[in-house]
Protein backbone atom coordinates (compact mmCIF):
# COMPACT_ATOMS: atom_id res chain seq x y z
CA UNK A 1 0.00 0.00 0.00
CA UNK A 2 1.68 3.20 -1.13
CA UNK A 3 -0.77 5.79 0.11
CA UNK A 4 0.45 8.89 1.88
CA UNK A 5 1.02 8.10 5.58
CA UNK A 6 -0.80 9.88 8.36
CA UNK A 7 2.41 11.40 9.71
CA UNK A 8 3.01 13.30 6.43
CA UNK A 9 -0.27 15.16 6.89
CA UNK A 10 0.47 15.78 10.55
CA UNK A 11 3.93 17.19 9.78
CA UNK A 12 2.50 19.46 7.07
CA UNK A 13 -0.12 20.73 9.52
CA UNK A 14 2.62 21.27 12.10
CA UNK A 15 4.67 23.37 9.66
CA UNK A 16 1.65 25.49 8.74
CA UNK A 17 0.77 25.91 12.42
CA UNK A 18 4.32 27.06 13.23
CA UNK A 19 4.27 29.57 10.34
CA UNK A 20 0.95 30.94 11.60
CA UNK A 21 2.16 31.07 15.20
CA UNK A 22 5.34 32.94 14.30
CA UNK A 23 3.38 35.39 12.15
CA UNK A 24 0.76 35.98 14.82
CA UNK A 25 3.45 36.69 17.41
CA UNK A 26 5.66 38.99 15.34
CA UNK A 27 3.55 40.79 12.73
CA UNK A 28 2.64 44.42 13.36
CA UNK A 29 -0.55 44.80 11.35
CA UNK A 30 -3.76 43.58 12.99
CA UNK A 31 -5.20 42.24 9.72
CA UNK A 32 -2.11 40.11 9.19
CA UNK A 33 -2.32 38.80 12.75
CA UNK A 34 -5.95 37.80 12.09
CA UNK A 35 -5.11 35.91 8.91
CA UNK A 36 -2.22 34.19 10.70
CA UNK A 37 -4.76 32.95 13.24
CA UNK A 38 -6.89 31.69 10.34
CA UNK A 39 -3.86 29.79 9.05
CA UNK A 40 -3.43 28.13 12.45
CA UNK A 41 -7.09 27.09 12.46
CA UNK A 42 -6.60 25.61 8.99
CA UNK A 43 -3.69 23.53 10.23
CA UNK A 44 -5.93 22.15 12.97
CA UNK A 45 -8.55 21.31 10.35
CA UNK A 46 -6.00 19.31 8.35
CA UNK A 47 -5.31 17.29 11.48
CA UNK A 48 -9.01 16.63 12.08
CA UNK A 49 -9.67 15.50 8.51
CA UNK A 50 -6.49 13.37 8.44
CA UNK A 51 -7.51 11.58 11.62
CA UNK A 52 -10.98 11.09 10.18
CA UNK A 53 -9.43 8.94 7.47
CA UNK A 54 -6.33 7.39 9.02
CA UNK A 55 -7.06 7.55 12.74
CA UNK A 56 -7.65 4.72 15.18
CA UNK A 57 -11.41 5.02 14.71
CA UNK A 58 -11.98 6.36 11.22
CA UNK A 59 -15.33 7.87 10.52
CA UNK A 60 -17.18 10.92 9.41
CA UNK A 61 -16.99 12.59 12.85
CA UNK A 62 -13.66 14.25 12.14
CA UNK A 63 -15.00 15.92 9.03
CA UNK A 64 -18.01 17.20 10.96
CA UNK A 65 -15.69 18.64 13.61
CA UNK A 66 -13.75 20.35 10.82
CA UNK A 67 -16.98 21.88 9.53
CA UNK A 68 -17.82 23.20 13.01
CA UNK A 69 -14.31 24.68 13.28
CA UNK A 70 -14.73 26.41 9.93
CA UNK A 71 -18.04 27.92 11.07
CA UNK A 72 -16.54 29.21 14.31
CA UNK A 73 -13.52 30.56 12.39
CA UNK A 74 -15.82 32.48 10.06
CA UNK A 75 -17.66 34.00 13.03
CA UNK A 76 -14.32 34.87 14.64
CA UNK A 77 -13.07 36.58 11.49
CA UNK A 78 -16.23 38.70 11.22
CA UNK A 79 -16.14 39.79 14.87
CA UNK A 80 -12.39 40.40 14.67
CA UNK A 81 -12.81 42.65 11.66
CA UNK A 82 -15.61 44.53 13.43
CA UNK A 83 -13.35 45.08 16.46
CA UNK A 84 -10.63 46.27 14.07
CA UNK A 85 -13.04 48.77 12.51
CA UNK A 86 -14.08 50.16 15.91
CA UNK A 87 -10.44 50.36 16.98
CA UNK A 88 -9.38 52.09 13.78
CA UNK A 89 -12.15 54.65 14.12
CA UNK A 90 -11.01 55.58 17.61
CA UNK A 91 -7.23 55.33 17.35
CA UNK A 92 -6.51 55.85 13.63
CA UNK A 93 -3.97 53.06 13.57
CA UNK A 94 -3.81 49.41 12.63
CA UNK A 95 -0.48 48.73 14.29
CA UNK A 96 -0.59 46.43 17.22
CA UNK A 97 2.20 48.09 19.20
CA UNK A 98 0.49 51.48 19.12
CA UNK A 99 -2.65 50.16 20.79
CA UNK A 100 -1.42 50.03 24.36
CA UNK A 101 -3.88 52.12 26.36
CA UNK A 102 -4.60 49.20 28.71
CA UNK A 103 -0.90 48.69 29.39
CA UNK A 104 -0.34 51.53 31.87
CA UNK B 1 5.73 6.84 -6.31
CA UNK B 2 2.00 6.81 -6.85
CA UNK B 3 -0.11 9.64 -8.18
CA UNK B 4 -1.53 10.30 -4.73
CA UNK B 5 1.96 10.81 -3.38
CA UNK B 6 2.88 13.24 -6.17
CA UNK B 7 -0.33 15.19 -5.64
CA UNK B 8 0.35 15.36 -1.91
CA UNK B 9 3.89 16.63 -2.48
CA UNK B 10 2.77 19.32 -4.93
CA UNK B 11 -0.10 20.53 -2.72
CA UNK B 12 2.03 20.53 0.41
CA UNK B 13 4.74 22.48 -1.39
CA UNK B 14 2.27 25.12 -2.57
CA UNK B 15 0.77 25.37 0.92
CA UNK B 16 4.13 25.88 2.63
CA UNK B 17 5.36 28.31 -0.04
CA UNK B 18 2.18 30.34 0.41
CA UNK B 19 2.76 30.47 4.16
CA UNK B 20 6.42 31.47 3.84
CA UNK B 21 5.55 34.15 1.27
CA UNK B 22 2.92 35.45 3.67
CA UNK B 23 5.62 35.93 6.28
CA UNK B 24 8.07 37.63 3.93
CA UNK B 25 6.04 39.88 1.65
CA UNK B 26 5.85 43.52 2.60
CA UNK B 27 2.43 44.62 1.33
CA UNK B 28 -0.65 43.43 3.20
CA UNK B 29 -2.71 42.69 0.08
CA UNK B 30 0.08 40.48 -1.25
CA UNK B 31 0.11 38.57 2.03
CA UNK B 32 -3.61 37.83 1.72
CA UNK B 33 -3.18 36.68 -1.88
CA UNK B 34 -0.35 34.35 -0.78
CA UNK B 35 -2.68 32.92 1.84
CA UNK B 36 -5.28 32.17 -0.86
CA UNK B 37 -2.79 29.76 -2.46
CA UNK B 38 -2.38 28.02 0.89
CA UNK B 39 -6.14 27.76 1.41
CA UNK B 40 -6.80 26.33 -2.05
CA UNK B 41 -4.04 23.74 -1.75
CA UNK B 42 -5.43 22.74 1.64
CA UNK B 43 -8.75 22.15 -0.13
CA UNK B 44 -6.87 19.85 -2.53
CA UNK B 45 -5.45 17.98 0.46
CA UNK B 46 -8.99 17.48 1.75
CA UNK B 47 -9.89 15.86 -1.57
CA UNK B 48 -6.90 13.53 -1.13
CA UNK B 49 -8.22 12.69 2.34
CA UNK B 50 -11.60 11.77 0.78
CA UNK B 51 -13.39 14.75 2.32
CA UNK B 52 -14.92 16.31 -0.77
CA UNK B 53 -17.61 18.23 1.09
CA UNK B 54 -15.10 19.81 3.48
CA UNK B 55 -12.97 20.72 0.46
CA UNK B 56 -15.89 22.54 -1.17
CA UNK B 57 -16.65 24.32 2.11
CA UNK B 58 -12.97 25.27 2.42
CA UNK B 59 -12.95 26.88 -1.03
CA UNK B 60 -16.22 28.70 -0.36
CA UNK B 61 -15.53 29.93 3.16
CA UNK B 62 -11.79 30.42 3.31
CA UNK B 63 -10.67 31.39 -0.16
CA UNK B 64 -14.00 33.11 -0.77
CA UNK B 65 -15.55 34.68 2.27
CA UNK B 66 -12.70 35.13 4.73
CA UNK B 67 -10.29 36.43 2.08
CA UNK B 68 -12.86 38.96 0.89
CA UNK B 69 -13.65 40.08 4.43
CA UNK B 70 -9.92 40.50 5.13
CA UNK B 71 -9.52 42.52 1.93
CA UNK B 72 -12.38 44.74 3.06
CA UNK B 73 -10.63 45.15 6.40
CA UNK B 74 -7.45 46.20 4.60
CA UNK B 75 -9.18 48.60 2.25
CA UNK B 76 -11.33 50.28 4.89
CA UNK B 77 -8.30 51.08 7.03
CA UNK B 78 -5.56 53.37 5.88
CA UNK B 79 -2.20 51.80 5.21
CA UNK B 80 0.79 54.00 4.79
CA UNK B 81 3.48 52.70 2.51
CA UNK B 82 4.96 49.75 4.34
CA UNK B 83 8.21 49.74 2.41
CA UNK B 84 9.93 52.14 4.75
CA UNK B 85 8.09 51.13 7.87
CA UNK B 86 8.81 47.93 9.64
CA UNK B 87 6.10 45.29 9.40
CA UNK B 88 6.97 43.37 12.53
CA UNK B 89 7.05 44.24 16.20
CA UNK B 90 10.00 44.18 18.50
CA UNK B 91 13.70 44.16 17.85
CA UNK B 92 16.05 41.52 16.54
CA UNK B 93 16.41 39.67 19.83
CA UNK B 94 12.69 39.42 20.44
CA UNK B 95 12.13 38.04 16.96
CA UNK B 96 14.98 35.58 17.36
CA UNK B 97 13.62 34.41 20.70
CA UNK B 98 10.16 33.97 19.20
CA UNK B 99 11.59 32.00 16.28
CA UNK B 100 13.57 29.77 18.63
CA UNK B 101 10.51 29.13 20.81
CA UNK B 102 8.29 28.33 17.82
CA UNK B 103 10.99 26.06 16.41
CA UNK B 104 11.36 24.27 19.74
CA UNK B 105 7.58 23.77 19.88
CA UNK B 106 7.64 22.41 16.33
CA UNK B 107 10.50 20.04 17.11
CA UNK B 108 8.76 18.76 20.25
CA UNK B 109 5.53 18.04 18.38
CA UNK B 110 7.48 16.54 15.47
CA UNK B 111 9.07 14.01 17.80
CA UNK B 112 5.57 13.01 18.84
CA UNK B 113 3.99 12.66 15.41
CA UNK B 114 6.63 11.66 12.90
CA UNK B 115 6.07 7.94 13.14
CA UNK B 116 2.49 7.91 14.31
CA UNK B 117 0.56 5.30 12.38
CA UNK B 118 -2.67 3.53 13.14
CA UNK B 119 -2.41 1.15 10.22
CA UNK B 120 -4.70 0.85 7.26
CA UNK B 121 -8.33 1.16 8.18
CA UNK B 122 -11.12 0.42 5.79
CA UNK B 123 -12.99 3.70 6.08
CA UNK B 124 -15.69 4.22 3.51
CA UNK B 125 -15.55 7.99 3.56
CA UNK B 126 -15.35 8.60 -0.16
CA UNK B 127 -18.67 6.89 -0.95
CA UNK B 128 -21.47 9.48 -0.86
CA UNK B 129 -19.44 11.77 1.34
CA UNK B 130 -21.98 14.58 1.56
CA UNK B 131 -24.78 12.12 2.33
CA UNK B 132 -22.78 10.58 5.18
CA UNK B 133 -22.03 14.01 6.61
CA UNK B 134 -25.66 15.07 6.32
CA UNK B 135 -26.94 11.94 8.01
CA UNK B 136 -24.53 12.25 10.91
CA UNK B 137 -25.05 16.01 11.22
CA UNK B 138 -28.83 15.81 11.47
CA UNK B 139 -29.00 12.74 13.68
CA UNK B 140 -26.03 12.49 16.01
CA UNK B 141 -24.76 16.09 15.99
CA UNK B 142 -28.05 17.94 15.86
CA UNK B 143 -27.57 19.94 19.10
CA UNK B 144 -24.06 21.23 18.16
CA UNK B 145 -25.50 22.11 14.77
CA UNK B 146 -28.22 24.24 16.35
CA UNK B 147 -25.70 25.87 18.70
CA UNK B 148 -23.51 26.75 15.70
CA UNK B 149 -26.46 28.53 14.12
CA UNK B 150 -26.95 30.54 17.32
CA UNK B 151 -23.22 31.39 17.34
CA UNK B 152 -23.40 32.63 13.76
CA UNK B 153 -26.44 34.77 14.58
CA UNK B 154 -24.74 36.25 17.64
CA UNK B 155 -21.58 36.96 15.62
CA UNK B 156 -23.66 38.64 12.90
CA UNK B 157 -25.48 40.92 15.32
CA UNK B 158 -22.34 41.59 17.36
CA UNK B 159 -20.28 42.49 14.31
CA UNK B 160 -22.91 44.94 13.10
CA UNK B 161 -23.19 46.59 16.50
CA UNK B 162 -19.41 46.82 16.91
CA UNK B 163 -18.77 48.23 13.47
CA UNK B 164 -21.57 50.73 13.16
CA UNK B 165 -20.96 54.34 14.00
CA UNK B 166 -21.89 55.70 17.37
CA UNK B 167 -25.04 57.78 17.39
CA UNK B 168 -23.34 61.04 18.35
CA UNK B 169 -20.62 60.52 15.79
CA UNK B 170 -23.16 59.79 13.08
CA UNK B 171 -25.14 62.95 13.86
CA UNK B 172 -22.07 65.14 13.60
CA UNK B 173 -21.61 64.20 9.96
Amino acid sequence: MSSVPLSAYLVLALILFCIGLYGALTKRNIVVVLICIELMLNAVNINLVAFAKYGAHPGVAGQIFALFTIAVAAAEAAVGLAVLMALYRNRKTVHIDEIDSMKH
Amino acid sequence: MSGEYLAFLALALVAIIGGVLMLNLSKVVHMVIALVFTFISIAGLYVLLSAEFVAAVQVLIYSGAITIIMLFGIMLTRHREEDKEKTTTGGFWRKALTAISVFAFGAAVYLGVYQLDFGENAARLHEKNAEQIGTALYSHYIIPFEIISVILLVALVGAIILAKKDDGEAQKK
